[in-house]
Order: C-alpha cells, then structure tokens, then sequence
C-alpha cells in the first residue's frame, strides 16, 4: 500500500472517529436518560416568553460582499503555498512574481475599502 | 518499547492503536481545559469556583457534569430542521478529531505526518464551523440562525489572516509538513517567533476569532443571542460542541507552538531525552497558551459585528500580506 493512499485512510479514520464517538456516547446515553416529551418541551426557547413568528426569519446578512472577497483571497492562499515552498529555488524571479500577483488583488480590497463596502452603515 | 515498534509497524494495528490513543485524549484535554477554565475564572473573578465535587479543589466537578450530562433528555425542537440538527455535532466532532492527525508530539511521534500538514490543519479546522452553521440553521429558533450566520461570517473573516501568517512560517521552513517546520526550528537554532513576531500575534488573534473565543464570542453572546447557535441543545449533543471547543483551543495552540515557538523542541535538551520529554513539552507549551485564551476572557469586553469585521478586512489582511512579502524579501535576498 503506497504511503499517500495510507495517509488519506488514517485522515479518513480521524473523520469517522468523530462521528463514531458521537453516535455511541448519544446511544449509551439513550439507555440511561429519561423520555417524556411534551408540547412545551418541543417549544423554541425565547429567554421564556412565548415565540414570535416561526422559528426561520429573514435576516440581512451585511457581510455577503465580505464572501465574495474572501473567495478572491482564499484562492490566492492557494497559489501562494507552492511558491513558499520553493521561494529559495525560484529566487528573484518568483518572488516578482508573487508581489506582483499579490498587489493585483491588494488593488482589489483598496477598490472594495474605496467603494465604502468595508463600512459598515 | 520492542513490542511497539513491532506493533506499528503494521500499518492495521497502529491505525487502530492510534484511533483508541485520540479517542482518549480528546475527552482527557477536554476536562483538562474544562476545568482550568471554571478554576483561573474564578481565581480572576475572586470566587472560589468548583468545591464540593470530589472533595479537595472539587476535582471531580467535571466528571459530575458528564454524569448529568448522560441523564439529561435529548429534546429537539418542534421546527427543528431534525436531519441536519442530528449531524451538526457529529460535524463540529469529525472536524475536531481530523486536527490531531497532524500535530507533532515529539520527534517521529505523529499520528501521520502528511506533506501537506499545515494546509490541511487550516482546511480541516474550518469543517467546525460548517457544523456551528448547520446547528444555527437547524434549530428553526432566530437566534441560533443569527449566531450560526455571525460563525460563518467570523471564519471568512479571520481564515485569511490565520492563513497568510502560517504562509510567511512555510516560507521560512521551506516545507509543510509539520515535522519539517520543527525541524526547521530546531536546525535554525532559534523558534521563528523571533522573526515572525508580527505573524504569531496576528496568529493568535486570528485563532481566537476562529474558536470564537471572547472578545470575539459573537455567535454565542449570551446578552444579545440567549445562547447562540447552541440555544436549543441538550443533553449530549450539546457537550460535545463544549467538547469540540476546549479540544480546538488545544490544537489550535499546540499548531501555533508548532509554527512560532519550536514544537516540541526546547533549546538545552539533549535529543535522547526529548524523544519522551517531546510530548511533554509540546503540550506544557500548548497549555500556556491556552492559559492565555482563559485569561484574555476575562480581560477583553467583546468587540462589535462590524468591529470584529473591519479589524480583518482593514488591519489583519493587510499586516499578515505585508509580512508574507517581507518574509519573501529576506529568505530571497539574504
């Protein structure tokens, strides 16, 4: 069996290791607890008063915008990983490159700061 | 010590021997930090804190509390999204249990030392907050929705940070494997916290935001949310996100002693002996750390939603790109 096949089995392992633990601590735990539900058990929890409404409401998520750059970032962490790795080997030419690149989307976030979206009203 | 080595040699045996190790060390770190956080909270409050349980110090306070945990009826609200609410902790519990793979204990001693270490501790440590989401979405109760939304909006805020000052570590170590950024350490001479100053503290922040930890506890704040996202658990679904929280503080802290502060290297010791005393100091140095979250709890107010947004966008961001540059800059030029 190739080392990367063994790796991916033992992170694959830790993964359902979590699930597992949860489930047999839930079934131990279903012997031992007691079960009486009720109408008023069943009730969203208000800090006590009655619920407003139904339990879903609309919501205005300010920070969407905040989404859509982080996505811009998020791949450009991607990029920048490789060449960290190599940035003695590829030397000045990778490291123009990396500042080059890295600017292009800095100039993106100062637009985004320009533009007021980072201003919360 | 023979026997062991036979024994994990066989790839079967040490996956299984390593599954059992996890699954004990997580509950034991989990009270561990339980615990130190009801004490140093009541030290710093003037309080006595746990007492009665167990006698002495009320050691056993938090056992007591896993036993009531056990009793407790398992209630799920009426409007309750019911599949999605059963997985979310089954979620936040995978993501937690995923991050041990890769921290270092002590030299060779790692459940699995993958090549790409540190990326995939960032990847897998953001799957806890798809679970605070599900369970926020899941508990049909507005506030839960709220504080889930705040969890997903905090982690897209404070990923890049937490991302961009591990970079600047990467390029300094020239690899991402978790060992090799020990050993990196160890064969620099020095922890990279002494050049990488600015990206351990913008690490720091950072990790405390993605444990949403206070000043940055948003999804939860008791005063405006009820409970957050938690709101409508009981029982043993709603330990194992206090669980998965205390474990995650020690993870996080155990890779930000990885990436700035030598892992389990302490300068002076000699190598014979730091195959057993590894883990030890890997985890005392962890510990600190995580002292240091207990005690920035009681030491911050909590910052607001768009506080909390534009110290990201307009600060974190920019220092932590600035120091992936500079870090470029030295390691190419000198």
């Amino acid at each position: 069996m190739s080392t990367y096949f063994e790796s991916y089995l033992t992170v694959g392992a830790f993964v359902a290791l979590g699930a597992v633990l949860v489930l047999v601590m839930l079934g131990v735990a279903a012997v031992l607890r007691p079960s009486k539900p009720k109408m008023t058990k069943a009730e969203i929890y208000e800090c006590g008063v009655d619920p407003v409404g139904t339990g879903w409401s609309q919501t205005y998520v300010r920070y969407f915008v905040f989404g859509l750059l982080f996505l811009i970032f998020d791949v450009e962490a991607v990029f920048v990983f490789p060449w960290a790795i190599a940035a003695e080997e590829l030397g000045m030419f990778g490291l123009i490159a990396i500042i080059l690149f890295t600017l292009t989307l800095v100039e993106g976030l100062v637009y985004a700061a320009k533009k007021g979206v980072l201003q919360w009203e | 010590m023979e026997l062991l080595t036979d024994l994990m040699s066989n790839f079967w045996i040490a996956l299984v021997l390593k599954l059992l190790v996890v699954a004990l060390i997580i509950p034991l770190i989990g009270m561990v930090i339980g615990f130190a956080e009801m004490k140093l909270s009541a030290k710093m409050q003037a309080r006595v804190g746990p007492y009665f349980a167990g006698g002495r110090w009320g050691w056993a306070q938090l056992i007591a509390d896993g036993v009531k945990f056990f009793q407790k009826e398992d209630l799920i609200p009426r409007d309750a999204d019911r599949p999605v609410f059963k997985v979310a902790p089954i979620v936040v519990m995978a993501g937690t249990v995923a991050l041990f793979v890769v921290i270092p204990w002590g030299p060779g001693v790692i459940f699995r030392d993958l090549d790409i270490g540190i990326f995939y501790a960032l990847a897998i440590s953001s799957l806890t907050t798809v679970g605070v989401l599900m369970a926020g979405w899941a508990s049909g109760n507005k506030y839960s929705l709220i504080g889930g939304l705040r969890a997903a909006g905090q982690l897209i805020a404070y990923e890049l940070p937490l991302v961009f000052s591990a970079v600047a570590v990467v390029i300094m170590a020239g690899t991402m494997s978790m060992q090799g950024i020990v050993e990196a350490q160890v064969s620099a001479g020095y922890p990279f916290v002494l050049l990488q100053l600015v990206g351990f503290v913008v690490f720091m922040i950072a990790a405390l935001a993605e444990l949403s930890r206070i000043p940055f506890d948003l999804p939860i704040a008791e005063s405006e949310l009820v409970m957050g996202y938690l709101t409508e658990y009981s029982g043993f679904r709603f330990l194992f996100f206090f669980l998965a929280e205390f474990a995650n503080m020690f993870s996080m802290s155990a890779i930000a002693v990885t990436l700035f502060l030598g892992g389990w290297h302490l300068p002076g010791i000699p190598a014979d002996v730091l195959e057993f005393a590894g883990p030890l100091i890997l985890i005392g140095k962890s510990f600190l750390l995580v002292f240091a979250m207990i005690w920035f709890r009681w030491t911050f107010p909590r910052v607001r939603q768009d506080q909390l947004q534009s110290l990201a966008w307009k600060w974190l961001i920019p220092i932590s790109l600035a120091n992936v540059i500079l870090t470029g800059v030295f390691k190419v030029v000198l």
